[in-house]
């Protein structure tokens, strides 16, 4: 997994994309926002929206309680 | 084609061009990733045949000297073969330890040759095990818009794929074709007239004319 380690910590990138989700953002908001390339950013929403630690809503994602209690 | 020459790999056809190109979910040094996460940018996706080889390094090391040139143009590279994930990270940390180079793309680690079968990345009277040498492009749309397959033993030109992706940039901007040869800043050509009546016009049009069938303009 590219965003969550196998002992459930974030990586580096993954925190960087929570932290820009203080506020409801696009992937393209949050790829500009971290400097992070598309693709890796839309992997990544994918895998911690799986993981219930962000949620997305008419294509904007935002932080749950869970991904709140991560960073 | 013998059962022999088909084992392991999947009997599909090749992709077409102007078509959508077949969307897949792959393990990547990047993570899970999707084609079509690449939407709105152009990706050149593209296969080695094997980790750890000579042809495949030097191929590496070119295609990330040319990165910034494509990320100028809004492209990304994904690359494949069928290796483990744990054999491109080793061979990447490798490459960076031998020659100070950084591999700054993902690579699909297609051990169940799932991603090549749909791309006909593997071409039995080569290899059974191996990917050939092919590229994709695929435009922001995803439509697969060029193909290159260069053999096992030839590793491939660069700047040809810098040009390739000019020439296609260049097609899209201001509906044009490029001639043989073409690079930036070259003469393009005019589509050809499909009436009499607009060939007749094309060769009064002021363009740089051969015949009516074959005019030039800068842009």
């Amino acid at each position: 997994m590219a965003c969550i380690s196998a002992d459930g910590t974030l990586t580096e990138s993954a925190r960087r994309m929570l932290g820009v989700l203080q506020h409801p953002a696009s992937p393209e908001e949050v790829a500009q926002a971290t400097g992070l390339p598309l693709f890796r950013v839309r992997s990544g929403l994918r895998e911690m929206a799986q993981a219930g630690l962000v949620e997305e809503k008419e294509g904007r994602y935002a932080l749950t309680e869970a991904g709140r209690q991560k960073l | 084609m013998s059962t022999e020459m088909t084992e392991g790999v999947k009997p599909v056809g090749l992709p077409r061009l102007n078509e959508p190109a077949p969307e897949f979910e792959a393990v990547t040094t990047h993570g899970v990733i999707r084609l079509s996460d690449y939407r709105g940018r152009w990706l050149i996706l593209f296969s080695h045949p094997a980790d750890f080889t000579p042809v495949c390094t030097t191929e590496f090391i070119a295609f990330a000297e040319i990165y910034p040139e494509l990320q100028k143009r809004g492209v990304d590279l994904l690359g494949l073969s069928i290796d483990s994930v744990y054999s491109h990270i080793a061979w990447i940390r490798n490459i960076k330890e031998k020659t100070g180079v950084e591999i700054p793309f993902p690579i699909i680690a297609d051990l169940n040759k799932e991603v090549a079968s749909l791309y006909g990345m593997i071409m039995p009277g080569e290899s059974k095990t191996e990917t050939s040498r092919c590229v994709f492009v695929i435009d922001p749309n995803g439509i697969l818009r060029a193909m290159i397959y260069y053999p096992l033993t030839t590793g491939r030109n660069m700047q040809e794929i810098l040009r390739l992706i000019d020439a296609l940039q260049t097609t899209d901007a201001h509906k044009v074709a490029t001639p043989a040869n073409w690079k930036p800043g070259d003469k393009v050509i005019v589509p050809p007239p499909t009436t009499l009546e607009m060939a007749e016009e094309r060769v009064e049009a002021g363009y740089e004319c051969i015949d009516w069938y074959l005019c030039k303009k800068e842009l």
